[in-house]
């Protein structure tokens, strides 16, 4: 597939704004059980909301480049019964809304009681609208990869780790961002963040890996023989039926070189995993903003190459009909 | 149920493009807008297709055989493009089976075409919506034609009749017996999309001629002397007659 600009920016913006939220959700109940205790906690999750909502919102405007009509786009909310892109076109703006609502009650400070309780954290309306937002988050992140998993005939796709992926390695952006975003304003939960995004950032290697692995053994079950459907164990194309290009040729094929192809797998494997990893150890140690920041920028780099190999890796099995001018 | 389609016969089919070409002249000038063309005359020309005849070489030299491979849209009956569509612009009539996109609702988001394994749609670069064959559903009701004329423009265009149209539900219709008949099937089984349209293979007349046709055993030339040896031990007709 030729891996859209839109689609990527689309993707991993929005991972990071979800797996910010997760973070700052995760401080909150923590706290509310008295693991943490937040110095400042609403003007902590205030901001940490809205940086959460301009990536989600940085996300949302990345896609509209790639619709051919983004006026109609209204209309993509109708067939949520069948379509998993439907489903992602409801469910971003609902967590949209559960992070605004979220960022707006903490930064009134406006956050009745609802529920009677010991500890009065754990009572907070907040923190219900958290858990709602939460569970959107992880709707979110399912809607998002079942668009490229419930395509069958896209095997590289077609498997519940391309779900896995997409939540793990947003989430752990995320959660290095909050890292970062933590050293600034509440420096005590930034040994908690960053022990989090290490270890779901190891945890993301250890599935995307399994994909690679996966991936490279597949079997294609189409051919040109089912493609054609003739019998004979060698058939060449000849003539794909003009000489110019068009949109077969230019949407699913990446076009890029094979030592492009090759090397774009082992960047992505280097600045997602090991490098944010060893900045996060790095900036824990020494305290320092700068690292946990570069960490921050450093993954999300690897992971717009991630995801550009993610789409390139996938093979189309249109793309037999299409061998040769 | 009523599920109409196209077959294609391999058999008989030549390459000609002439399919390729009076479905983007009827389609183009049709009512539901014009099929873009990019540097039609020009360097790197491009544009907007429901049809492509491609060419394949099956075997090695010299044992080959060129099989020229029309593709359009197959109008599957368990089409994997629509249950994807997000607007539901892209969606299958219930009442003839045709496969359509509803040009004013697309948003031309192209997943419908990452879901179809045949690759036969194609998005319109300058109306920006999703395009595919509609089996010229503006042509085939039309009551003001004749009514041999209501049929697609590919089909009409064939000059050597290797296109056949009709319902492929009505185990009667001459579609459905020429799939029974002459081996019709069906591209990428495999996916379970059920398309609609079938091929029909290359199909070669033979006669199997068996060795007792050549030489009779009951041979009455006996003057040519080198009588064939017959494996049968007892009188023959030759015996009867030989003298």
């Amino acid at each position: 597939m030729h891996p859209a600009l839109s689609v990527i920016f689309l993707t991993t913006l929005i991972g990071v704004g979800q797996g910010l939220f997760l973070a700052l959700f995760t401080a909150q109940s923590y706290a509310a059980v008295g693991f943490v205790t937040i110095s400042n906690p609403d003007q902590f999750y205030a901001f940490g909301s809205g940086i959460a909502l301009l990536f989600l919102i940085g996300g949302l405007l990345a896609s509209f480049f790639h619709l051919g009509h983004p006026e109609r786009a209204w209309r993509a909310a109708t067939q949520w019964r069948t379509s998993w892109l439907s489903r992602e076109v409801i469910v971003l703006p609902v967590l949209m809304f559960f992070v605004f609502v979220y960022g707006v009650m903490h930064f009134l400070q406006w956050d009745p009681m609802i529920l009677q309780t010991a500890v009065p954290e754990q009572g907070q309306l907040s923190l219900y609208v958290g858990i709602l937002g939460t569970l959107t988050c992880f709707a979110l992140f399912i809607a998002t990869g079942m668009i490229y998993a419930c395509l069958k005939f896209l095997q590289e796709w077609h498997s519940p780790l391309t779900v896995i992926n997409y939540t793990l390695l947003g989430t752990a952006s995320g959660f290095t961002l909050a890292t970062a975003y933590s050293a600034k304003m509440e420096p005590s939960l930034t040994t908690l963040y960053g022990s989090w995004a290490t270890i779901i950032t190891l945890a993301a290697l250890v599935f995307r890996t399994a994909s690679l692995i996966r991936n490279a053994r597949i079997k294609h079950k189409s051919s040109l023989q089912t493609a054609i459907g003739v019998r004979h164990t060698k058939i060449q194309q000849k003539s794909q039926g003009f000489m110019g290009g068009s949109f077969n040729t230019r949407e699913f094929f990446h076009g890029a070189g094979l030592c492009f192809m090759r090397s774009i797998k082992w960047i992505f494997l280097v600045l997602v995993f090991p490098v944010p990893i060893a900045l996060l150890a790095y900036g824990l140690s020494t305290s320092r903003l700068d690292v946990l920041l570069a960490a921050f920028i450093v993954q999300y780099l690897g992971l717009m190459a991630e995801r550009w190999f993610f789409f390139a890796q996938a093979n189309h099995p249109q793309n037999l009909y299409y061998q040769t001018i | 149920m009523t599920q109409l389609a196209l077959v294609i016969d391999l058999n008989v089919c030549v390459g000609c493009h002439a399919c390729v070409t009076s479905c983007k002249q009827w389609n183009t000038s049709g009512p539901a807008g014009f099929m873009s063309d990019d540097n039609p005359y020009d360097k790197d020309p491009t544009g907007t297709f429901f049809n492509r005849v491609q060419s394949f070489e099956v075997g090695e030299y010299p044992m080959t055989e060129t099989v020229h491979f029309p593709k359009s849209c197959l109008h599957c009956e368990d089409p994997p493009c629509v249950p994807v569509c997000p607007t539901g612009a892209s969606y299958k009539r219930p009442e003839d089976g045709i496969v359509l996109v509803d040009y004013d609702k697309c948003i031309g988001c192209k997943y419908c075409s990452w879901a179809c394994p045949y690759g036969v749609r194609e998005i319109d670069e300058h109306l920006k919506v999703m395009k595919k064959c509609t089996l010229c559903v503006d042509r085939i009701y039309d009551e003001s034609l004749p009514e041999t004329e209501r049929k697609p423009a590919c089909v009409l265009a064939c000059p050597t009749n290797a296109r056949l149209f009709g319902d492929v539900h009505d185990p009667e219709s001459e579609v459905s017996v020429t799939i029974r008949e002459s081996g019709g099937y069906q591209l990428m089984p495999e996916w379970g999309t059920k398309p609609a349209n079938h091929y029909l293979p290359r199909r070669k007349t033979r006669i199997k001629i068996h060795d007792d046709e050549l030489i009779r055993a009951d041979n009455p030339l006996k003057k040519e002397g080198l009588k064939p040896k017959t494996v049968v031990k007892e009188q023959t007709l030759d015996d009867v007659t030989s003298w």
